[in-house]
């Protein structure tokens, strides 16, 4: 059985959709979150109300400066937080109502970083990612190894398989950490940050390999990244966000507006279109003339 | 990829108990009356069906009546040690984490002797004492390790180490000035000492103590493995945090309680035997927890049949045997481990 064909399986029908094309996947509608720090107090963080859909196949990008509510809306989709206001659905499921397991069916998070205390292979690494469909003990059935190893297949890391985590590179331990989300078998994976420690070859691998996963496997993907060149030549949709306000929805081509992406991001911009109808954004050096 | 499999966990820990029966054999043949090994098997067997009265009585004194509820007793607290250990080290995402080094071992201390002092002539008053004190520690060092909302390693340790002295310091003081002065007692206990031997009751408290509490933690061994790469990481895998942190919390501090009310505060063993065995069986906790069970069990025994022999006729406290034997092989692990 080959890799796409064992991942599409499990989707619980999911293929037999009549009209999949249009099935909405995740669904935030005027979602909003405050952080206080206790009930009475002034909120010290506040993510105004926040909408978007997103469809099985869709690759999208949450944009936006350090402090705009980028993490906070990742929680809000992950579940690990409920909106104070608006919902947050999967396949018409709250997602802060699942249960921790059930969640870690359907979701998978790739953080920036995975703190590693104990060395482990990475095979075993990635079979962690069996954890929620396991009982008591989890030890791992033939069904788990094969899924795992088809995820590392995927990640085109198989022979990175007995190497222990430590050992990586950059490159590999974002390789295998993505593997782990795969072996989870989820309809959504979110990404924080995902090419923050990674050069430019390997962030256009990552992005690249997530495309096709997104194709293949049918995954919705959810992007947290400031890197505005990489979101506007793989994101299908653009999620705009300053100072926790959701400033813009839509793809790259309407988001992408000279005045507005310089203003969000308090730099000097060029915004031109590419051959593909894509945006590209350039950075254009003060040479000290506008510096205040 | 190399998946624990049941196989390789029965043979392992079948392995470990030969070991630990064997350890227990060397430990009832060695001290001041010397006893062979082939008289000793046969007379196993003879307890084993029930003949023991055909044994000599002054032998059968000295060696199953003194040496071995001693060694039981040393099975126990090695135990309850090395799980607790491998259980802090998890929790806290710490490999230095031993209920020693946090200060739970001296809180259990501290609080097993306030409640002879309130509650004396009240059977079940040192374990309890002892299982208030080692929450409250592991509950204060919990809060005083944070920074910024963040478990902070380096004052994680150093809040357990100051706690761990400042109550020292308070048992040596009610002690010197509540009892019978009996200075040599009090530092036996202090640093571990398995001589006084637990009475018929509590012997079973004891023993239902370790097996819920290491049962309790090997339910959750493999949500462990998951949390130590981050309780966020364990959130998203599955692992249902707050129910796994509170049931390994409390087993892990009634583990300590167990050991310390029975014999004092032992140290390095909920460090060293975790690690060892990390070294050699790799850190999957589904297999480390019955390991270290194992391994704390032979380090206990063998640590105290040396501090019972090697300046016979007096016997040194077992803690200092574990501290001057576990450090020169602690380093060599480590700088194995590191190459």
């Amino acid at each position: 059985m080959s890799a796409p064909e064992t991942f599409a399986r499990t989707a619980g029908g999911r293929e037999d959709h009549p009209n999949r094309e249009q099935a909405v996947r995740l669904n935030v509608e005027q979602a909003s979150y405050a952080y206080s720090a206790s009930v009475q107090s002034v909120p010290t963080f506040t993510l105004g109300a926040t909408s978007f859909q997103a469809r099985e196949r869709e690759i999208v990008a949450i944009l936006g400066p350090n402090a705009s509510g980028k993490s906070t809306l990742l929680r809000l989709i992950t579940g690990t937080i409920a909106p104070l206001s608006g919902r947050v659905e999967l396949d018409g499921e709250e997602t802060s109502r699942l249960d921790v397991r059930t969640r870690a069916q359907r979701i998978a998070v790739v953080h920036q970083e995975s703190p590693i205390v104990y060395p482990a292979l990475a095979g075993d690494f990635v079979l962690q990612g069996r954890f929620p469909y396991g009982r008591a003990l989890r030890f791992a059935n033939p069904e788990d190894i094969e899924v795992a190893r088809n995820a590392l297949a995927q990640v085109g890391a198989e022979h990175l398989s007995k190497r222990t985590i430590g050992e990586l590179s950059g490159g590999e331990k974002q390789r295998v950490i993505l593997a782990r989300a795969l072996a989870q078998q989820p309809r959504l994976i979110l990404l924080d940050e995902p090419t923050l420690h990674l050069d430019i070859g390997a962030q256009v691998e990552l992005l690249e390999r997530l495309r096709q996963l997104a194709q293949e496997n049918r995954y919705t993907v959810v992007v947290v990244t400031h890197e505005l060149g990489l979101a506007a030549e793989f994101a299908d949709q653009v999620v705009l966000l300053q100072l926790g306000r959701c400033l813009r929805v839509g793809p790259p081509a309407a988001v992408y507006q000279k005045e507005l992406l310089e203003q969000v991001f308090d730099a000097p911009l060029d915004v031109e279109l590419g051959p593909a109808g894509r945006p590209r954004v350039n950075l254009r050096a003060r040479r000290g003339e506008d510096i205040t | 990829m190399r998946p624990l499999t049941i196989k390789r966990l029965l043979w392992t820990c079948g392995g470990l108990g030969l070991l630990l029966l064997a350890s227990v054999v060397l430990a009832l043949k060695l001290g001041a009356v010397p006893v062979s090994v082939t008289d000793l098997v046969l007379d196993l067997g003879r307890i084993a069906i029930g003949r023991a009265d055909e044994l000599p009585t002054e032998y059968r004194l000295i060696v199953f009546d003194l040496r071995l509820p001693r060694i039981l007793l040393g099975i126990l607290v090695g135990a309850a040690l090395s799980v607790a250990g491998a259980s802090f080290q998890a929790l806290l995402r710490n490999p230095l984490a031993d209920p020693y080094v946090l200060g739970v071992s001296s809180g259990a201390a501290l609080g097993s002797i306030l409640a002879l002092i309130i509650a004396p002539g009240f059977a079940l008053v040192t374990p309890l004492g002892a299982l208030l004190g080692a929450i409250a520690t592991i509950a204060g060092v919990y809060f005083l390790g944070r920074r910024e909302g963040q478990l902070d390693s380096t004052t994680l340790l150093l809040a357990g180490i100051i706690l761990a002295s400042f109550f020292s310091a308070i048992i040596l003081f009610l002690m010197t000035t509540l009892t019978g002065r009996d200075l040599r007692g009090m530092a036996y206990w202090l640093m571990g000492d398995l001589s006084t031997p637990v009475s018929a009751g509590m012997q079973w408290i004891f023993i239902v103590g370790l097996v819920a509490g290491i049962g309790a933690i090997y339910s959750t061994s493999a949500d462990l493995n998951l949390l130590l790469t981050g309780e966020r990481e364990a959130t998203h895998l599955g692992v249902n945090v707050t129910r796994v942190k509170l049931v390994v919390y409390v087993s892990a501090s009634l583990l300590t309680a167990l050991a310390v009310s029975a014999s004092g505060a032992i140290g390095y063993v909920g460090l060293l035997v975790p690690h060892a065995v990390r070294l050699i069986f790799g850190s999957d906790y589904r297999l480390l927890i019955p390991a270290s069970a194992l391994c704390g069990a032979i380090a206990i025994v063998l640590a105290d049949t040396l501090a019972r022999t090697v300046v016979s006729p007096t016997e040194l406290p077992v803690g200092a045997m574990t501290a001057m034997a576990g450090a020169p092989l602690f380093i060599y692990l480590l700088r194995r481990g590191l190459r």
